[in-house]
């Protein structure tokens, strides 16, 4: 190989270094003692950064060649594979064209080891921490540059014989061609190729396993379901969006539409809200699988042509203490996922410009073997104003990056449950995202939008091209011809670059009479544009490369060609009564427990690793209070364009705790939490839209899919109570690992819901801490006997009897009538009350506030271990001055608002003071 | 006269909006400009040039390094705008960029902690030569974002360059003397990596809801606005 190798030090401490150090020695790698990093450039080409990035390399030393390792030194090398997006590559060949220079270049690591280590924990060190075989090889010698492979292949599609297979051909071809297509989808292509008396190409039939992948189609959301005693159910999709369809809010602009739901927001702007998962790539190659998922959601918002203006996201893994030998094969360290996980997102939301501004992490051995990662963003688009839609003889047009051989099958990989071998298989599923590439994109659109210079888009997610321009001329057909599509690198089959879901692209519709202006504004916005072809009256998709036909499929059957999918469902087994009875002898000490665990304790030292600032429109933060660091319950923005005063807020509802003992009251749970949350901050409860995110396991497997079926019929039974409608939303099934032996790990159902909520006077925004000491704390909601699934139970180590927290009727009138209190100007604070109970939820106001609260919870419940710790729904804590506190009494049902104490200058809750409560949040107990 | 400020950005550049609003509550005539179209010409009639926060180039080869690669051809014309009246910014990633390019003394490492980091800090003006700072009548409150923001400093630019400083405990990346922004040798050009553009209203300060009201990070614009209309 041609290209030179350059060893770039950083002269000072590399941050990465004691990072890895701490990484190995958690890992239980005890024996490294001191680890380097330094970064390797590869240039193939007459170019030398050594001399003319001199600048550049300020600070840093810079060698040509590798020094002799030392006696007790152990190198690793590692180098991207060849296709995966790397940035410093793309950086050394502008800067080298900037010197007339045309060169290739690419990037990798050099880790330099020092202890004696034996050669498992060489061994180890590689596989567990150091590289990620999905993105990277490695090599404990001198390794070189991953260039992609440029042999040029020919431009012909392979034909598949499908139309002669018997049952047995049929479902040995889906197998391996890892299309995910079960016997009736393949039976349903094969009698739609003989009547068309021919065989399908390769191109043809990946894009209908993508199309009809349950990643893209929701094939169980639309399934004809069944419970075991005969009873019907309404598909779950149509139960949804017949339930917003009845909330009838004349503020929902457009739900279950397109990538994104709409709703009105002021005068000025409409706002733009979806939510997404990335979880297998997530749990396969983290940093990558985080990253592409913040972009990704992003692009959905692009894709209703709005301009994105925050992000948010909910993490799942398993516990950070999980033991490495338990591991099952394949299976990355829960600590290493989640490490990758927040650097992938911080990466992308930060590099991007977008403030990362709400969101949850949760910790649970369900999800060792399969994490959860949920993005989603929020947009703003001009008040009122659409595009066209596509018509007859508007040109297709690409922009944004360019098409390369990554994330090939991306949407069938999601669909399929996961084993030891996925990492290997997944190889070209999984992406690095490219955030520079699509900041320019959100510039270019918003003008174009603005300038009306285009008539349809939509982004190019799972399934590329295929499925976006597929979705686009379902009705129309289109005449698409590749050839034009710039390819990152020479050599890719024709199907890849129709399948490949390269990031950062979108797909416009532009009338010919403004591709001119169109072309031209994307020129000078320096973002990448390609003319496909153009939108056809004949419904039919046509695909050309090279002249050769490759695709030729009728509309109607691949996006209404697949059979419904036919499901059981059966009623969850009743979880197991223990007859365990609770016992807490020391309240405090419990409560310090709760602070620190893991799932409850504060985030700030992650959430600071986002940027929530920029735009300068987050007036709410995920943390705040006297110093800063006490919890937000939603986050609250002024949109961008938006002069009329109102604020956005922003929440989450989420509990993995009681999914597995009723899915129903899961479901009812956390869609009150999150609707609770962004009342608790100040919005209007008749402003309140939601989003859904479902990640189940298998729903093959009839009582998964009861649960799934029982958490819907909730969804839809707590959105009509509370008049909050959905507008959107994902479900991500299949999230399941089956080990070696067989043994399947399903997720607990998770069900994460993001509320947003209008305050129409951000100014009259409320926050969570305590303000003034004298001031009353009231409890508003009633607290019953419901320690089921309790956090309590998880720091006592023990699952007790009792119930899962139930339906509260009470709470919509009650979160009216709170926010009639804030909006006089009447509630001073106010706190959510949801994980550990009210005894959670004033340690966290006093935290905030760094103020104390005297409080006595007898007239709360007679039992103290229920009054402090129960988890009921429906509750907040609100702080008012003295004088008021009848005035707001009056206005909740009797006993729905009940006196528990003051505010307090001694800085102390239950007798801790404020530095223990301090340091329990932050993770440690003494 | 109306000054014009020129906000100049970089693929990734990405708090130019953020900065565009501030100078222009600050009474200039803003423009954003892509690096290149920033030429000679453009100088001559702009009284302040801007080069605004963000990732230029996803930092691939270090914090404002390809940036900075591709304005050499300008850091003669930059220098000599400053030294005849022109006014020069640059803020976290643009301050990065023009360390890089020579126009400011010293360097910037990784922070201490290792990771990025976003907060609010205080910066107290701590020079009286430079004109963006010069007459601030006190502290000032705003938020940091950044991953390699400490500052490292020899004894000269302790002595002749420090224009900003961290106030006490609110050192948010390990600078050297708590060392925010520095100032060149005209007291024309001025590098910080903290972002006053995000304090230009009082309901943006963490701290507003409790009576909390840190300096408007307005201020420092204005002083800089107010400076090109006494030449």
């Amino acid at each position: 190989m041609g290209a030179r190798r350059f060893v770039v030090r950083s002269a000072g401490p590399d941050p990465r270094a004691a990072e890895l150090l701490a990484a190995a020695h958690s890992l239980g790698i005890t024996a490294v003692e001191g680890m380097a990093v330094a970064d390797l450039w590869f240039v193939d080409g007459d170019f030398d950064p050594a001399t003319i990035l001199d600048h550049a390399l300020q600070g840093g030393t810079f060698e040509h060649t590798r020094e002799e390792p030392l006696d007790g030194t152990t190198i690793v090398e590692t180098a991207l594979l060849p296709g995966v997006t790397d940035p410093t590559g793309v950086a050394l060949v502008h800067v080298a064209a900037t010197r007339g220079q045309h060169i290739r270049a690419a990037s990798g690591k050099r880790f330099t080891i020092t202890g004696a280590l034996t050669a498992r924990d060489v061994d180890r060190l590689v596989t567990r921490l150091l590289a990620n075989p999905v993105i990277e090889s490695a090599s404990l010698d001198a390794i070189g540059p991953g260039f992609p492979d440029v042999t040029v292949v020919g431009p012909h599609a392979d034909v598949i014989h499908v139309t002669d297979l018997d049952d047995e051909g049929l479902a040995k071809l889906s197998s391996a061609r890892g299309l995910a297509l079960d016997l009736e989808q393949m039976q349903a292509v094969q009698r739609w190729f003989r009547e068309d008396r021919r065989e399908p190409t390769d191109a043809e039939l990946e894009t209908i396993a993508q199309t009809w992948s349950e990643h893209c189609a929701h094939t169980t959301f639309r399934a004809a379901i069944t419970w075991t005693d005969g009873t019907i159910v309404i598909p779950l999709l149509q139960q949804l969006r017949t339930c917003t369809d009845e909330i009838a809010a004349p503020w929902v602009r457009s739900a279950f539409v397109g990538n994104a739901g709409i709703v009105a927001f002021d005068d000025a702007v409409d706002i733009a809200v979806k939510a997404e998962t990335h979880n297998h790539p997530s749990a396969v190659e983290p940093f990558g699988g985080a990253n592409t998922g913040v972009g990704g959601v992003i692009r959905d918002v692009l894709g209703v042509s709005a301009r994105p203006i925050a992000v948010t996201d909910v993490l799942c893994f398993g516990p950070s203490a999980t033991d490495v030998e338990s591991l099952p094969a394949g299976v990355l360290h829960p600590a290493r996922i989640r490490s990758g996980v927040i650097a992938g997102i911080a990466d992308y939301g930060n590099k991007i410009g977008l403030p990362t501004v709400a969101g949850a992490i949760v910790h649970d051995p369900g999800f060792i073997a399969n994490p959860l990662v949920f993005a989603g963003c929020v947009g703003v688009r001009a008040a009122g104003k659409d595009v066209r839609g596509a018509a007859t003889g508007d040109r297709i047009v690409a922009v944004g990056g360019r098409t390369g051989r990554d994330g090939i099958r991306g949407a069938t990989f999601s669909s399929m449950t996961m084993d030891a071998t996925t990492g290997e298989v997944a190889g070209a599923s999984v992406q690095i995202g490219d955030p520079i590439t699509e900041r320019l994109l959100i510039e270019f659109i918003d003008d174009a939008f603005q300038q009306s210079l285009y008539s349809a888009i939509t982004d190019c997610g799972a399934g590329g091209f295929s499925s976006a321009i597929g979705e686009m001329a379902e009705h129309l057909g289109a005449d698409v011809d590749l050839d034009a599509a710039p390819r990152k690198y020479p050599g890719l089959a024709p199907w890849e670059v129709w399948l490949s879901e390269a990031q950062e692209r979108m797909v416009m519709a532009v009338a010919p009479e403004t591709l001119d202006a169109f072309t031209a504004l994307a020129d000078e916005h320096g973002v990448e544009w390609c003319d496909l072809g153009c939108f056809r009256a004949d419904g039919r998709l046509r695909v050309t490369v090279a002249g050769k036909r490759i695709v030729d499929l009728a509309g109607h059957f691949l996006h209404g060609g697949q059979p419904q999918r036919l499901l059981t469902a059966k009623r969850p087994i009743a979880p197991v009564v223990v007859a365990q009875t609770r016992r807490v002898d020391d309240l405090a000490g419990a409560l310090l427990e709760l602070l620190a665990h893991p799932s409850l304790r504060s985030n700030e030292d992650v959430v600071r690793r986002y940027d929530h600032e920029i735009l300068g429109r987050t007036i709410g933060r995920p943390y705040a209070g006297a110093a800063d660091d006490g919890p937000a319950d939603a986050a609250v923005l002024i949109p961008l364009g938006s002069t009329s005063g109102a604020g956005l807020a922003i929440s989450i509802g989420v509990n993995v705790r009681y999914g597995d003992l009723d899915a129903g009251l899961m479901a009812e749970a956390v869609i009150d939490e999150a609707i609770r949350n962004v009342v608790a901050t100040g919005a209007d409860p008749d402003r309140i839209c939601l989003l859904d995110n479902f990640s189940w396991g298998d729903p093959r497997r009839p009582t998964t899919l009861g649960q799934l079926v029982l958490a819907v019929e909730a969804c839809c039974a707590a959105a009509s109570r509370h008049r909050a409608p959905f507008v959107s939303g994902k479900d991500s099934l299949n999230n399941e690992y089956v080990g070696t032996d067989g043994h399947r790990q399903a997720v607990p159902p998770t069900l994460v819901i993001t509320a947003f909520g209008v305050l129409p006077d951000a100014s009259k925004r409320i926050t969570s801490d305590l303000k003034e000491p004298g001031n009353t704390l009231l409890v508003i909601g009633p607290t019953r006997d419901e320690l089921r699934g309790s956090h309590l139970d998880l720091v006592l180590g023990a699952e007790c009897n009792g119930d899962v927290p139930a339906i509260d009727d009470g709470a919509p009138a009650r979160y009216r009538a709170l926010h009639a209190a804030i909006a006089d100007g009447l509630i001073i604070s106010a706190h959510d009350t949801a994980e550990g109970g009210l005894a959670v939820a004033v340690a966290e106001m006093a935290i905030g506030g760094r103020l104390g609260a005297d409080v006595d919870l007898s007239a709360v419940h007679d039992n103290p271990v229920v009054a402090w710790f129960s988890e009921s729904c429906g509750r907040i804590v609100v702080e008012v001055r003295s004088a008021n506190t009848d005035g707001v009494r009056k206005r909740f049902a009797t006993n729905e608002c009940v006196v528990i104490g003051t505010v307090s200058a001694a800085p102390s809750v239950l007798g801790i003071g404020l530095d223990h409560l301090v340091a329990a949040w932050r993770g440690h107990v003494a | 006269m109306t000054p014009l400020a020129l906000v100049v950005t970089a693929p990734g550049t990405n708090r130019d909006l953020d900065v565009t609003e501030a100078l222009g509550a600050a009474g200039a005539a803003v423009e954003r400009v892509r690096t290149r179209e920033l030429t000679p010409q453009r100088l001559a009639d702009t009284q302040i040039v801007v080069f605004a926060g963000g990732f230029s180039h996803a930092d691939a080869l270090g914090s404002g390094a390809v940036w900075a690669n591709d304005l050499r051809h300008l850091r003669d014309e930059l220098q000599s705008f400053a030294t005849t009246g022109g006014l020069v910014i640059g803020i976290c990633n643009g301050f990065q960029a023009l360390v890089r390019l020579g126009l400011l003394p010293g360097s910037l490492g990784p922070n201490a902690s290792g990771s990025f980091t976003c907060r609010w800090v205080t910066l107290e003006p701590t020079s009286n030569t430079n004109v963006w700072t010069d007459g601030l009548d006190g502290p000032i409150d705003c938020p940091v974002a950044h991953g390699e923001g400490r500052y490292v400093a020899d004894d000269t630019t302790r002595r002749n360059h420090m224009a900003l400083r961290y106030a006490h405990a609110t050192n948010p990346n390990g600078s050297d003397d708590d060392i925010a922004g520095v100032t060149d040798t005209t007291g024309r050009v001025l590098g910080l990596m903290p972002h006053p553009e995000n304090h230009i209203r009082p309901s943006q300060h963490p701290r507003h809801h409790r009576g909390g009201a840190g300096g408007l990070g307005l201020a420092l614009f204005r002083n800089g606005v107010r400076h090109t209309r006494t030449l």
